[in-house]
């Protein structure tokens, strides 16, 4: 115990564990957004969105210039809040109807590389529009402060993060599940041309689903302003841990990135303070490991 | 000018010409059967009439209007059901999310509004499995769920790929039964079957296939009087 208390002197620290762990939950609300996006697209056209963490970006992004030209008003932040996913949504409307509809029918590596297109040129017109400096959002003022827990200080922020996590969560499970239009979506992951010829316009299905994901990910984007440098590399970043997450929880499954979500916060939030040099290789370590003992992920379905 | 008509269809499943020339002809109220060996073209007139397979070249109108080249869920929405030979129902969802995705929401009703109770009336040992994954039913239970999710639609015209295959005897026959009771609400059908036995009391007239195209029509009672014909066209 003495050899363990040594080489992690926090392990006795109870305070700042439960700190640590709600850290991480809110990371995994974020990447739960993000990744689940992701993943409801891929379920249902089957293309891997590379651009989804350009998504996420420009939400944040949108959320920037939001709050900064709305009028000064303790209600401005909730509707930049409100609006900035939108805008996302629409800009996924406007890419799927234009680029991704053409390419549903061709080889998914053509797919790969439109969607890694994607990134470059939303980058670039990111650039273009913000420039290269960095940005930040303030919290808006009822949640600027902290709060204690166990003595341990605790934005409150990311206590409306958490509390979003799971409304969120059982929103999208009501949409699936409750909904003419999840029932829809589900049966467009299982038989898409059967859905057809049921007289059920799948085009205009698809171009939902795909304004649906993205407006997630600019949702993670957007709450994620206050609480990040907004910054031109954050597409990378989020693409990289959202992918890993979609991963390990199974791509097409709903409940798997939710899952998936928490392991991973929780695991970045703990690498940090046992690992700290290779915690960024600890996540791939996880994933290689579920990929060997089940390549279609955590939740996941086996391809047929 | 027939209900629906076929003139002169070629189809292709990639580069493998599958239909040749192939016309026929289906008039409202009518059961008419499609008949021959497997690999005869007859899942694929059914497909290119859905547009699953769009002909290469011929017309396929319903009620005089074109068809051919429209995406399928603009034919299945003027009025063509279709129900595939592999079942195809959605085993993720519940049974009756399988009739709930495919229930009409375009246009007006389309002369019989089926619901799902109406649907449930006509099958009513599917009524007992409403909650039930549709993946775990037996292979009869999901061929009156496709049937019955088709109905949804409210079609005016039923195309079947060999509803009975795979079936149980006992299956075969309370299928037939109920095929018989959507035959007096006056749908038009038409039946692509190699169980002449099932169609023989159901069909009105009969087209046979053979390497994609029309080999021998003429009406049912003529066609199972002829065992010349029979004999020639469908003995293996």
């Amino acid at each position: 115990m003495d050899f363990v208390t040594s080489l992690f002197p926090w392990i006795t620290n109870g305070p700042l564990i439960v700190v640590q762990v709600m850290s991480g939950l809110s990371v995994a609300m974020f990447l739960f957004l993000v990744s689940v996006g992701m993943s409801l697209i891929f379920g249902v056209t089957r293309i891997v969105n590379l651009a989804h963490g350009s998504f996420y970006m420009v939400g944040a992004y949108l959320m920037v210039t939001l709050v900064e030209t709305l009028p000064e008003h303790a209600v401005s932040f909730w509707i930049a809040l409100v609006l900035a996913p939108i805008g996302v949504g629409l800009l996924g409307g406007v890419i799927e109807v234009t680029l991704l509809r053409r390419i549903y029918h061709r080889e998914p590596l053509l797919q790969l590389i439109l969607t890694f297109g994607l990134i470059l040129v939303i980058g670039t017109l990111v650039l273009l529009v913000w420039g290269p400096d960095n940005k930040s959002v303030a919290r808006p003022d009822a949640l600027a402060g902290s709060l204690k827990i166990l003595g341990q200080p605790f934005p409150l922020y990311y206590l409306l993060v958490l509390g979003l996590a799971p409304v969120v969560a059982i929103g999208l499970w009501l949409t699936f599940y409750r909904t003419r239009w999840g029932m829809l979506i589900r049966a467009a992951t299982v038989d898409r041309e059967m859905l057809g010829a049921l007289g059920v316009d799948v085009a205009t299905l698809y171009t939902q689903v795909f304004m649906f994901g993205s407006w997630l990910a600019g949702l993670g984007g957007a709450l994620s302003a206050p609480t990040v440098a907004v910054a031109l590399g954050m597409d990378g970043d989020v693409l990289t841990t959202a992918f890993v997450v979609v991963v390990i929880g199974g791509l097409g499954s709903f409940a798997g990135s939710f899952i998936s979500a928490l392991l991973v916060g929780e695991l970045q939030s703990f690498g940090i303070l046992v690992f700290p040099a290779v915690s960024i290789v600890l996540l791939f370590a996880i994933m290689a490991v579920v990929l060997i003992v089940r390549p279609w992920g955590l939740l996941g379905r086996p391809e047929e | 000018m027939s209900f629906l008509e076929i003139h002169g269809v070629e189809a292709f499943y990639g580069d493998s010409h599958i239909l040749f020339d192939l016309s026929l002809a289906v008039d409202e109220g009518e059961v008419v059967c499609l008949l021959g060996r497997n690999g005869a073209g007859k899942t694929t007139t059914l497909k290119s009439i859905v547009g699953l397979v769009p002909p290469r070249s011929g017309r396929i109108t319903l009620r005089g209007h074109g068809v051919t080249g429209l995406a399928p869920y603009r034919i299945a929405r003027l009025g063509i059901g279709y129900v595939p030979e592999e079942r195809r129902i959605f085993g993720n969802l519940t049974v009756h999310e399988n009739l709930e995705v495919a229930r009409r929401t375009w246009g007006d009703g389309g002369g019989i509004a089926w619901t799902a109770e109406r649907v449930f009336e006509l099958f009513p040992h599917l009524a007992s499995l409403r909650g039930r994954m549709a993946g775990r039913l037996s292979g009869g239970e999901q061929q009156m769920l496709t049937i019955a999710r088709t109905l949804m639609g409210n079609p005016s015209l039923l195309l079947l790929d060999e509803p009975s295959e795979g079936l149980a005897p006992l299956v075969v026959e309370m299928l037939a039964v109920q095929l018989a009771r959507l035959k007096s609400t006056g749908l038009t059908m038409l039946v692509a079957e190699q169980n002449v036995h099932f169609v023989s009391e159901l069909g009105d007239r009969v087209y046979i296939l053979e390497k994609g195209t029309v080999r021998y029509q003429g009406s049912m009672r003529e066609f199972v009087s002829n065992e010349d014909v029979r004999r020639a066209h469908l003995a293996v």
